[in-house]
């Protein structure tokens, strides 16, 4: 791939225990490319988290990159950035939305102050300048301005998903990361949210790594898709040969475990 | 395929919590039938009303309109001696396999249990054999499994343990809401494949409470969509799925994960979500029927 927005090299990451390590991450390699919509997928506990978590470096012990492992956001590796360079690449170059984002609002702040918080801090952008960006953020998550006067517990949960998918765009960055963005959310928001957030990258042009445990969903939104098992990635295909042509077995056995809403349904034989 | 004669029904039962001011109706004239050897799905989205039914049937909720219908005979009426039987014929599976475990107590005792209680001429050694036999059903190893506690099990078995015990006093029907949601996709399908194994082998009859359609439709023959503690929709599974009626269940089956639909091939009823909703909501007194086995309560 020529000038992906992320490249990941040879990536391992041990949890180190008091007597063993365990390897979670597995000579993981994967470029995504700019304006895509990369998913990766697999059971749990496979190592999707760890990933995104060393991706926007948020990894915290007892997580450890092994020597040799390569995270290029833009052709820079981001494991060797100082704790300055680490600031400007949060939220510029990469922002995370998590599981349970929804819950990370601070409830004692509106939606207004949650929004200046970030642009002042990483832009200097004064209260009514962070007010314009902030009812403009807004709008492109379907959520009305006159809502930056509320608080977290006045909105119900795909909007605070929003609002948190919102201000992760306030510094226009080069990569969203979502870790299960809409598990704990109803299907019809889930899909509302994954609409917009697809409708969004196409328009502003930020890459997506997309992570889920629903194969059916992430066949629908990515582009490209990798399936890891137990820390390795094992097949990276466009999401149709995904579906339609899955390469590796585990691929095949993922699809054979999942009932079909329409068509031939599956056998039931092949639990994995 | 003719049904048997319905073992449990509701009979357009409802159930209001809050105020006479600000009534909210989570379940309302809702009707349905469960019939042995045959499951019934209940779909429908966080706070449509699908744990109500479920507690209405478990009585742990008494109606405020309607009645539950036991082989045929008003439940209301019923002396104490029917309301045993019905109490051991009903069994429950719930979301969260731990939590409905003790974790003071093994395995075997949590399958012991009921068999005391509600089988009470069996020996200790047909007890001893009946925990198991159940386990067995449930394809675990009674030897390795007898003895250990709920927190040494994985998520799937202990699910497995749930369904041995709700097995254990030889019921007639099994509600089980949203028995896989807590589960990954890996183990999933073996609780559903039992599920299936309930109903062929035993008989049973199985409500089966999700959010997920795509298992809805394959543990179940007949599916009712619930919005707003009504049934919207209802009927044979391939018929609803196949050509849904109610703008509410198009819009919910426009929104289900379908690896053969992308986004961009989005159904015109995700461009109406506030209005479909709001009109879903409103009360529907009238039944349409679409096909044979196939109704709609269409919107006002
Ligand atoms: N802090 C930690 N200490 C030790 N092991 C950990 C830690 N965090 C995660 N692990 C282990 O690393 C593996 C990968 O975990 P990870 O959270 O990346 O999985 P995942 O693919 O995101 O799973 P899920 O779908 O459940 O979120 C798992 O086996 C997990 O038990
Ligand atoms: N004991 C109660 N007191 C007051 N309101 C209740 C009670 N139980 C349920 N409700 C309300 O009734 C409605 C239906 O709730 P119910 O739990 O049946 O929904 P559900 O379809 O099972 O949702 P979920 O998918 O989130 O489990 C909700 O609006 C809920 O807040
Ligand atoms: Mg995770
Ligand atoms: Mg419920």
């Amino acid at each position: 791939m020529t000038n992906p927005v992320l490249s990941v090299r040879n990536l391992n990451i041990d949890y180190i225990g008091a007597e063993t390590d365990f390897h979670a991450v597995k000579n993981v390699s994967f470029d995504i490319a700019p304006g895509e919509l990369f998913g990766l997928a697999g059971r749990s506990g496979c190592g999707k988290s760890t990933i995104a978590f060393a991706v926007s470096r948020l990894h915290r012990p007892p997580a450890l990159i092994r020597k040799g492992s390569q995270i290029l956001v833009d052709g820079r590796d981001v494991l060797t950035l100082d704790d300055a360079e680490l600031r400007k690449f949060r939220w510029r170059e990469v922002a995370m939305v998590f599981q349970s984002a929804m819950n990370s609002l601070n409830p004692v702040l509106t939606i207004e102050d949650q929004f200046h918080d970030v642009l002042r801090t990483h832009t200097g952008m004064s209260r009514a300048a962070a007010r314009e960006r902030a009812a403009e953020l807004l709008k492109l998550v379907d959520i009305s301005p006159d809502r930056l006067s509320a608080y977290p517990h006045q909105c119900s949960g795909g909007m605070r998903q929003r609002i948190v998918i919102a201000i992760c765009l306030a510094l226009n960055p080069k990569l969203l990361i979502m870790d299960e963005p809409t598990t704990a959310l109803d299907v019809v928001v889930q899909r509302e949210i994954l609409q917009r957030i697809d409708v969004l990258r196409r328009q502003l042009g930020f890459s997506v790594l997309f992570i889920t445990h629903d194969l059916s969903l992430m066949v629908q939104v990515s582009d490209r898709i990798g399936i890891m098992l137990e820390g390795e990635l094992v097949e990276v295909n466009d999401s149709r040969t995904i579906y339609r042509a899955p390469q590796h077995a585990y691929t095949r056995k993922l699809w054979a475990s999942m009932p079909r809403l329409h068509g031939v349904q599956i056998t039931g034989e092949v639990a994995p | 395929m003719t049904k048997a004669a319905p073992i449990l029904a509701l009979d357009k039962v409802s159930k209001i919590f809050g105020r006479a001011d600000n009534p909210l109706y989570a379940a309302r004239d809702v009707s349905f039938a469960l019939h042995p050897g045959r499951t019934l799905a209940m779909v429908g989205e966080s706070g449509s009303g699908k744990t109500t039914a479920a507690r209405l049937i478990m009585r742990e909720y008494t109606p405020d309109a309607g009645q539950l219908l036991f082989r045929g005979a008003p439940l209301g009426k019923a002396d104490s001696k029917a309301l045993k039987a019905y109490r051991s014929s009903v069994q429950m599976v719930f979301q969260d396999p731990f939590s409905s475990l003790n974790p003071a107590h093994t395995i075997h005792y949590h399958l012991d249990r009921p068999l005391r209680l509600h089988q009470r001429k069996l020996s200790h050694a047909q007890r001893h054999a009946a925990v198991e036999e159940l386990l067995t059903r449930v394809k675990l190893d009674p030897a390795q499994l007898m003895g250990k506690f709920p927190h040494e099990l994985s998520g799937g078995q202990r699910q497995r343990i749930s369904i041995a015990r709700a097995l254990a006093v030889n019921p007639q029907v099994i509600v089980a809401d949203e028995p896989t949601s807590m589960l990954d996709v890996s183990v999933r399908l073996g609780i559903l494949n039992l599920l299936n194994d309930m109903k062929r082998q035993l008989g049973l009859a199985l409500l089966y409470i999700t959010h997920d359609i795509a298992t809805a439709r394959y543990v179940a023959e007949d599916i009712m969509v619930m919005y707003a503690g009504q049934i919207v929709e209802w009927g044979d599974m391939e018929a609803v799925l196949g050509d849904p009626q109610h703008p509410y269940t198009r819009l919910l089956l426009s929104a289900v994960p379908d690896p053969d639909r992308r986004f961009s091939e989005a159904g015109e009823e995700l461009n109406q979500i506030e209005t479909i909703r709001r009109q879903s909501a409103l009360p529907q007194p009238e039944i349409r029927q679409i096909a044979e086995n196939h109704f709609i309560r269409p919107m006002p």
